[in-house]
């Protein structure tokens, strides 16, 4: 009797190092949180191009991550990328002018949305779109205008030597 | 070649029928789990066997699987600059590939062969011969729990290799080379979904049933002999390594 009830509570024990596991395994490898999710107010932003942007990248103020980004759609009217934002309720002050722009987390890193705050007095409220936003910089585009820009600053002294 | 060829048939539909014959146990122990599971006390003396008793092992090996990861991503990742995105990469290796293989192929050769000789011993020794004669089904009596347990051991051990996998990782990158530890666990948890997580277990949980059904399977069949017993652990291990390998190839090209 002695030895089952020692089998059942190293049982127990073994179930709950599991859930233990697991637990952690959600808490601190993913993302994921629970219970916060759904709390805040949401914003809006239209961009050109989100280029690599995901659901759940970090919004941020400064440097501080003010929220995260919740929905991200395809607007067929203008063909434009709608991204919806989820702010955490206590950053309840944002000035209703401030402007969102996608920014690159170091050189290879994944994307994210930086706010940098406006000079409105009123701020922003839930549902509000952010009107000034800058889209992300697709490194393709940028070699191109480089390359092209490079080709004509070389061509020029090369039609001169040939006069 | 007349013969060779009557040879291959031979044993093409002999593997057939063992085929045939491993999906009818299956199904017969699936019969059976519903009233198993109301005996609880039974199946729970072996999760004590098939679980508590491999977590040492699978601990272990975890830590330094996770030691190892940590050392060599960060050799390869320290050569382009991005050592940050360690913890990304080796968290994202252990909880959807190395967590569940290598806790399968620890658990086949831990648990699965504890459960092949001790059912081998059993048929050997006409135990399960006796609780047929006193009208008790050896299948529902002892080889059900011994599935069951092996069945809701396995995600919980995986669960814990990779999380003290992790750990390991951490334990190196953070703690020996030197990797920010912020831009570490920011970087995993930028990478790692809840998918990701689920796919891992959910292989924890196929490979559980592939390995307990073989180990379960080879020993309730073994030849009842000191040399069948034997012949049954060793083909237990390495039937359930490749069929662990094989499923894992399947299950990986499925939820790509």
């Amino acid at each position: 009797m002695r030895q089952t009830r020692a089998i059942e509570l190293g049982t127990g024990l073994f179930v709950l190092f599991g859930f233990a596991a697991l637990l952690f395994m959600v808490n601190a490898i993913t993302s994921e949180r629970f219970g916060i999710q759904g709390a805040g107010y949401q914003l809006s932003a239209e961009f050109d191009n989100i280029g690599g942007l995901k659901v759940g990248a970090p919004v941020s103020m400064a440097g501080v991550t003010i929220g995260r980004v919740a929905r991200i759609e395809f607007n067929p009217k203008d063909f434009r990328a709608l991204v919806h934002l989820r702010i955490d309720p206590q950053y309840n002050s944002i000035p209703n002018d401030s402007d969102a722009a996608i920014f690159t987390q170091g050189l290879l890193g994944s994307q994210y949305i930086g706010m940098t705050a406006g000079g409105s007095e009123t701020p922003y409220k839930d549902n509000d779109p952010i009107e000034l936003t800058q889209s992300a910089l697709v490194l393709e585009n940028l070699i191109s205008k480089f390359l092209v820009n490079f080709a004509e600053g070389k061509s020029k002294p090369a039609e001169e030597s040939s006069k | 070649m007349n013969a060779f060829l009557g040879d291959l048939w031979y044993s093409a539909r002999e593997s057939l029928a063992t085929l045939g014959r491993v999906f009818l146990f299956f199904l017969q122990l699936i019969a059976f789990t519903p009233r198993a599971l109301l005996r609880f006390r039974l199946v729970v003396h072996q999760i004590f066997n098939a679980g508590a008793l491999s977590l040492v092992i699978i601990m272990t090996c975890g830590l330094f699987v996770g030691m190892v990861l940590g050392l060599l991503g960060y050799d390869l990742l320290s050569r382009v600059g991005s050592e940050e995105i360690l913890g990304a990469g080796a968290a994202l290796a252990l909880t959807k590939q190395l967590g569940p293989v290598v806790t399968a192929l620890l658990f086949a050769g831990r648990a699965g062969t504890a459960l092949a000789s001790e059912l081998g011993l059993m048929r050997a020794t006409d135990q399960l011969s006796a609780m047929q004669m006193m009208a008790v089904d050896p299948v529902r009596r002892v080889v059900v729990p011994r599935f069951l347990g092996g069945v809701i051991a396995m995600p919980c051990l995986t669960a814990i290799f990779i999380s003290i996998g992790v750990f390991g990782v951490q334990l190196v990158g953070v703690g020996q080379v030197g990797i920010d530890s912020g831009s570490f666990w920011s970087q995993m948890r930028s990478a790692v979904e809840l998918d990701d997580i689920g796919e891992g277990l959910l292989k924890g949980a196929v490979f559980g049933v592939a390995c307990s059904l073989i180990a379960v399977y080879e020993g309730y069949n073994s030849v009842p002999t000191a040399e069948g017993v034997g012949r049954a652990t060793t083909r237990t291990v390495v039937i359930s390594s490749v069929v662990t390998l094989i499923l894992n190839f399947i299950l990986t090209a499925i939820m790509l």
